[in-house]
């Protein structure tokens, strides 16, 4: 087994789980729980497409720049888009956030499947075109060894991850704007009775949540496939991983910038060890497993600073008491 | 923070809770919605696939009920949707956030189906069938415990374990499929593997899954209504220091429901394996789990209503399913939106939007309220609560067309905008034109 190339594609592939978790943990915070972010990470894939699709049908010539801009700031729309209609459900409609995170993903997959079946073929040459430049942000990697593999060998999107999980870190623990969507997440009435706006929180919270999630759907596609997922199962079973790991991680974006990393390397792992077919589902079951064993741990020790927001699925109601 | 003080405004509603609206006005607005979002989606399937939306709804009952077979079918999906949302109706009245009823499901199937494939050989057909029944329901309880014990004990986060639990069972699924099946294709066949064992057929191979359907319907019924062990559950359900104050014991009645809910996800995984398909693969709950929970929820965990509610999704599964349409997605995108159309009408059924009023009209209003309100006959009252929400609903449709105009106009410039500045940048090629439309479309959707 190598492990400089294990190491390595470890970490590129955990920007699919770093963004979705990372876009889970900030809704999350603000006491939602969003079931529907798998359904949101296809969105945000297919947005991707629809992006590169009219940047490709458009161009001339294709330069690096609007060919990452453009797939980029439909994804960034379409995940933002279905996390507000989520929202709107949620907070303006007052209804369940099971059901309704559980109707999102439904929807989500079949829209983004739609979507893909209606644009056609070109999508996939669309893709194809853009993908490089996704890739390999930095040429001079290969001359620096095992150590340009490990640390710059990865497209713009794997870095983007990482600096999206700390700004998340950094505003959620120093900032007063992180204090106060804590708060909402805790105890919304306390916050309200504060003078902090619950409803403008967990709005503003759930749609850029939601948008940072749709970025993994991008970067599988983009990325790491450079290809359309025609099923969509990975896509989907990617995003439930992707909400295991807010748990794993004890809702800390920092931590979950190794957690992504260690949820990536045993998902691939089965590829790098010679095993049989059925050793490979043993070994893909250990992401849920540890999340599991996280999950009854820390509800077991009590610990305060690692519990889940304590509101978290929970709808707010001034009116209620 | 210092503000300038402004003056008091009342914001444009606000929103009060109401419980009193009668159950005909209630059952109205659900239908009246229900018709309403097909007709949506009929037109929306006219803008999208071009089928005008009388063809459309047409096509749904002609792809439900066309044949004998389709019925059976229907009714074959509906039985097995009912049972794990009739699983799922205890755990969710006690709050308790059972979303693994596809794992629970799914390990009801694989001790079936692990039954017929070691004890198929060696045993007597009818002995067979008693194991396989009793390792499902056993499996199925299982799986539904395990999360159970941590809240109980630890007040486990359920919603996140019972939803890993689902991924833990298609691995394992998946796994023993594996190790059965020797040629590496993967599937797991009733004949050569599964040593041809199935549950017996009574004279149609779907009425032994219908039976059960309609017995656990009955029998969840009374459950819920009538026995001790409902009573205690909603109690729960409803606060548990409530159910500790009254000497209920929380956490064996939490145990206890979860068992019973597992048991039964685990009885539609026997039926599932050892009636219907005759083998078992990750895909054999095909996510109704997940659609379980809707089923239940927008039944209000009254079996009753539920077994309209799981009607309404396998009708509208199976009739766009008929289509026949190049674009297979169509299904979910339609379900998605009829059921967000109930989701949030249930909004309006449960709270009241008080729209503000000027001022002049304020005190006019506040001169009725203020008339003594119990001289007033039923009837009276009654014709004032309709006049309201006349007046509620005039109103909302009234800002609602002009939000929608407003952003209409809005996205309409925006994009006429941002092509033209597309022009600017690229040259244009006619494929722009579909691309415009389709954004457009995304919109509507959203």
């Amino acid at each position: 087994m190598n492990i400089i190339a294990f190491l390595s594609s470890a970490i590129r592939f955990s920007a699919v789980f770093l963004f979705g978790s990372t876009g889970e943990t900030i809704t999350e915070k603000s006491g939602h729980l969003n079931l529907g972010t798998p359904g949101i990470m296809c969105m945000g894939a297919i947005g991707g497409c629809v992006g590169a699709n009219i940047y490709v049908s458009n161009a001339n010539t294709i330069h690096a720049v609007p060919a990452i801009l453009l797939p980029l700031l439909f994804a960034l729309l379409f995940a933002g888009l279905t996390g507000l209609l989520y929202c709107f459900l949620t907070v303006s409609l007052r209804s369940n956030q099971n059901v309704t995170g559980l109707m999102i993903t439904t929807f989500g997959v079949g829209l983004a499947k739609f979507i893909k079946a209606d644009l056609g073929e070109s999508v996939d040459a669309a893709i194809g075109a853009v993908c490089t430049h996704f890739r390999n942000l930095f040429p001079f990697a290969d001359n620096l060894g095992w150590f340009g593999e490990i640390f710059f060998s990865y497209g713009i999107l794997v870095y983007l991850a990482i600096a999206v999980a700390v700004a998340t870190a950094i505003i959620l623990k120093k900032t007063r704007v992180g204090l106060h969507l804590r708060a909402v997440g805790e105890n919304p009435a306390t916050a309200d009775a504060a003078g902090i706006n619950v409803t403008a929180y967990r709005y503003t919270a759930t749609v850029v949540g939601s948008a940072v999630s749709g970025l993994g759907g991008l970067f599988f596609i983009f990325d790491y496939m450079g290809a359309w997922d025609s099923g969509l199962t990975s896509t989907e079973a990617l995003g439930w991983l992707a909400v295991a790991l807010v748990i794993f991680t004890v809702w800390k974006p920092d931590l979950g910038i190794l957690g992504s990393i260690l949820f990536s390397a045993l998902y691939l792992l089965p590829n790098f060890v010679e095993v049989s077919f059925a050793m490979r589902d043993l070994f893909n079951m250990l992401p849920y497993i540890v999340t599991i064993v996280v999950l009854v741990l820390t509800s077991m020790r009590k610990k305060r600073e690692s519990q889940p927001p304590a509101n978290l699925g929970l709808n707010y109601f001034r009116e209620e008491r | 923070m210092h503000k300038i003080e402004r003056p008091m405004r009342d914001p444009l509603f606000h929103i009060s809770k109401r419980d009193d609206m009668s159950w005909k006005k209630r059952f109205l607005l659900r239908g009246g919605v229900i018709l309403f979002s097909f007709l949506f989606t009929g037109i929306l399937s006219w803008i999208l696939i071009g089928v005008d939306p009388f063809t459309f709804i047409g096509k749904l009952f002609e792809g439900t009920f066309g044949t004998s077979r389709r019925i059976w079918l229907l009714l074959r999906n509906l039985a097995i949707l009912l049972c794990i949302a009739l699983a799922l109706a205890p755990a969710f009245k006690m709050r308790f956030w059972n979303i693994g009823a596809e794992g629970q499901v799914l390990m009801g199937g694989l001790a079936t189906a692990i039954c017929m494939y070691y004890l198929g050989d060696k045993l007597p057909e009818p002995v067979v069938w008693l194991f396989m029944v009793v390792a499902g329901i056993l499996a199925g309880a299982l799986w539904a415990v395990i999360p159970a014990i941590c809240k109980a004990y630890w007040n486990t986060n359920e919603t996140l374990f019972t939803l890993m639990m689902n991924y833990v069972a298609i691995q394992l699924v998946s796994f023993f499929t594996n190790v059965w099946v020797k040629d590496g294709s993967g599937v797991l066949k009733n004949a050569t593997h599964l040593n041809g064992i199935k549950l017996p057929e009574l004279g149609n191979p779907y009425l032994l899954t219908l039976l059960v359907a309609v017995l656990l319907t009955v029998g969840m019924f009374i459950y819920l209504k009538y026995s001790k062990h409902g009573y205690e559950l909603s109690v729960v359900g409803e606060s548990e220091n409530t159910a500790r104050y009254i000497g209920i014991n929380v956490k064996k009645v939490i145990i206890r429901t979860m068992a019973l809910s597992g048991a039964i996800c685990g009885i539609t995984g026997v039926l599932l394996v050892g009636a219907i398909n005759g083998s078992v693969t990750t895909a054999t709950v095909g996510g109704q789990g997940f659609t379980g929970i809707i089923v239940s929820w927008l039944g209000k965990f009254n079996p009753g209503f539920m077994v309209l509610t799981s009607f309404l999704v396998i009708f509208l599964d199976r009739g766009t399913g008929q289509l026949n349409l190049t674009n297979n997605a169509f299904p979910a995108i339609v379900t998605g939106i009829v059921i967000f159309f109930i989701i949030g009408c249930e909004f309006f059924i449960s709270y009241r939007l008080k729209f503000r009023k000027k001022k002049k009209q304020e005190g006019e209003v506040l001169q009725t309220e203020d008339a003594p309100a119990a001289e007033q006959t039923e009837e009276a009252k009654e014709r004032n609560l309709l006049q309201k929400i006349g007046d509620g609903a005039k109103n909302c449709v009234l800002t609602a067309a002009r939000g929608v105009k407003k952003g209409a106009l809005f996205i309409g410039n925006q994009t006429a905008k941002a092509f033209r500045k597309g022009k600017d940048l690229f040259k244009k090629k006619p494929k722009e034109k579909a691309e415009e439309t389709q954004t457009e479309k995304e919109e509507e959707d959203v």
